[in-house]
């Protein structure tokens, strides 16, 4: 019994894995729509994460660089989002939009000379008591900084909006853009410095994609979980915590649709991998239903332009 | 001293003009590119843009992929203009073309005229269904299209998989994951022989003068304008609001649905996994680029498809992925949207006056 009971914990360690890039990216995202900037780039982002972590990880052999330098790549392409929808006011959609075919593009061409190069192992903690400790070894041990760093994130995220003052400006700034400027405070540097943060939170689930989850290069890697982070985004209606449930419950179909054949059972493969976007779906037609529950955590201005008249 | 005003009005000319200088700005930040990667800049776009249309085949291969990123664009400017944010062409695509195949694959092995415009009806009203998912759930439920229909493009893209790969797959296809090949009497004409272009450009140029004709001259078109413009204005003038988006949806829909079927019964001829390079996506760069306009949006489909061919060409001449055409539909979609700018605020260069001095 001990050891079925040790494959459940293995399962919840690996469900835990591959939630990763989704809680980050989404924090991430999260934190751009709380300013009420709508980024659809977050796809692109992470790609771009995805090669420039592993591409400086082959090139410096360092993998503290690589991801550091993920997260810049990150950031560095989403000024280009930032310049265009805060300086020169253009649409969100269309903006991000752009962004992400424009960056799984880029992420191909600079990618061009790192397949087939084979990734370098990250350093796990605790791997010791993974192995001794049963059921609970393998899912609180044996995992990289970068996993711990996510599944605290959205907790910090949750802190930050609802007890500091900066969160509070975020918040501001979201649902009554004009308000806030009249109170004195820069719209465009705060939704700046959001867009930029998300970025940032993209390469960084890019890049643990190609540096620890699959870790290699592969044209396209990201496979749309970008499109998924901005849906778990809504699926949360706005609030950190539930981003961190929803991300399990899309990690766990994911595990689950490879352990499908292995168990037996017969159902197609690709009905289990639509179900996490047709659970989108459902989630967003029941919150949008209750317009007192949606409005709760929304952003007002979400996806909105701000001009100030100089 | 720079000085910004915004404009109170935009001329048409300027309205024009900023996609022609954002085609000229991604040549230049594409030869950017290729310089930074190694290439010779001029060489390389040389071979992105004036190698793939040099000779006949070339330029059938053009029209050949601008005939569905042109339809799909077409309808999504219906969408566009009333702010319908659409944005899932390419799972409307896919599921027309699934629901063509279908047909085509009961076809199998029948002669005569009409089985090839069943096809084409069931694909395009394929697609209009799948469109309506999105918009019945905007209209009644509140739901936000953009999410919706984007997650609906996994949904259809996984149907195709599951279907071409169990129930439809090719008895005698050794479990290759693709349908049997269409019957001829399910096929496209082809044009001219030797070539890959078919008859599905006449239903997009007809698709073109329809939609012309429909947002130009008919009472629905104005509607779809002013809503765009303005939803109060829309209201208070007693637009029912709800038909129009669906209405818009439907058009929507069925432009892609009739893309993907004459994909499959044109150049591809089956139903396998890629029956569509992402064209539901870059036919919204389309339509920017196309100013929403029927006209416009012929020519930036010519542009765009030239990306695809380029990106093709560029494989093979250079040896770069073939992902790079997305960087030019990227950077096009950038500069237009940032030149947009100069539509709405001028921008004066002023000398300092001699009595400041």
């Amino acid at each position: 019994m001990s050891f079925d009971l040790n494959f459940i914990g293995i399962l919840i360690g690996a469900i835990m894995a591959s939630s990763v890039p989704l809680i980050l990216a989404a924090s991430g995202e999260l934190i751009t729509e709380r300013s009420g900037v709508l980024n659809l780039g977050v796809e692109g982002m992470m790609i771009i994460g995805a090669i420039s972590g592993f591409a400086l990880m082959v090139i410096t052999d360092n993998l503290f660089l690589a991801v550091i330098g993920s997260m810049i790549s990150g950031l560095i392409i989403s000024i280009i989002f930032g310049v265009l929808t805060q300086s020169l006011l253009t649409n969100h959609v269309a903006t991000g939009l752009a962004l992400t075919i424009f960056g799984i593009g880029m992420s191909a061409m600079i990618g061009k000379n790192f397949v087939g190069i084979p990734g370098k192992e990250f350093p796990l903690l605790f791997v010791n008591f993974k192995e001794n400790i049963p059921f609970l070894g393998p899912i609180l041990f044996g995992h990289s900084i970068i996993l711990y760093f996510a599944f605290l994130l959205p907790f910090l995220t949750n802190y930050f909006l609802k007890k500091t003052k900066i969160g509070l400006i975020i918040r501001a700034v979201g649902d009554s853009p004009t308000s806030a400027s009249n109170q004195g405070i820069n719209v465009t540097l705060v939704r700046y410095s959001c867009i930029l943060y998300g970025g940032a939170m993209c390469g960084l689930a890019g890049a643990y994609l190609s540096l620890i989850y699959t870790p290699q290069w592969i044209e396209n890697m990201t496979g749309g979980r970008g499109w998924i982070a901005l849906a778990l985004v809504v699926f949360a209606t706005w609030s950190p915590i539930k981003v961190l449930i929803g991300a399990l419950i899309f990690g766990g179909i994911t595990i689950l649709q490879l352990h499908m054949q292995a168990v037996g059972l017969r159902i197609p493969v690709q009905l289990l991998s639509a179900l996490p976007y047709i659970m989108t779906i459902i989630v967003l037609v029941v919150i949008s239903r209750d317009s007192r529950k949606i409005k709760l955590n929304t952003p007002t201005s979400l996806g909105q332009i701000f001009y100030k008249e100089k | 001293m720079i000085k910004i005003e915004k404009r109170n009005d935009v001329s048409p000319s300027i309205y024009f003009f900023t996609p022609i200088l954002a085609i000229f700005l991604t040549l230049f930040g594409g030869g950017i590119i290729f310089y930074v990667l190694g290439f010779n800049p001029v060489e390389a776009l040389k071979f992105f843009f004036i190698t793939p249309i040099s000779d006949l085949y070339g330029f059938s291969e053009l029209l050949v992929k601008a005939t569905p990123l042109c339809l799909i664009a077409i309808g999504l400017s219906f969408c566009f203009k009333s702010n319908n944010w659409n944005i899932g062409a390419e799972g409307q695509l896919i599921f027309g073309g699934i629901v063509g195949g279908g047909v085509a694959l009961l076809f199998y092995g029948h002669d005569g005229f009409y089985v090839l415009p069943i096809i084409i009806l069931s694909g395009a009203i394929g697609g209009m269904i799948f469109a309506m998912i999105p918009a019945v759930l905007k209209t009644y439920l509140n739901t936000n299209e953009i999410l919706v229909s984007l997650m609906l493009v996994y949904v259809a893209k996984l149907l195709l998989d599951y279907l071409v790969v169990g129930p439809w797959s090719n008895p005698e296809g050794f479990n290759f994951p693709e349908t049997r090949q269409f019957s001829e009497s399910a096929r496209m004409p082809i044009l001219f022989n030797g070539l890959r272009i078919h008859a599905g450009i006449f239903i997009t140029l007809i698709t073109v003068f329809l939609s012309w004709l429909i947002l130009y001259k008919t009472y629905l078109g104005f509607q779809i304008k002013v809503s765009g413009l303005s939803l109060k204005t829309a209201k208070y003038a007693g637009y029912k609001g709800k038909t129009m988006i669906i209405i818009v949806f439907m058009i929507s829909g069925a432009c892609a649905g009739l893309a993907g079927v004459g994909e499959i019964t044109g150049p591809i001829g089956q139903l396998h996994r890629n029956i569509s390079p992402d064209y539901g996506f870059t036919a919204i760069i389309v339509a920017f680029l196309g100013r929403l306009n029927p006209i416009g949006i012929i020519f930036a489909s010519l542009i765009v498809a030239l990306t695809y061919l380029g990106a093709e060409t560029a494989q093979i001449f250079l040896q770069v992925p073939k992902y790079t055409g997305q960087v030019f539909q990227g950077m096009i979609l950038f500069f237009l949207l940032g030149s947009d700018y100069l539509l709405f605020f001028k921008i004066k260069f002023l000398g300092l006056k001699k009595n400041e001095l």
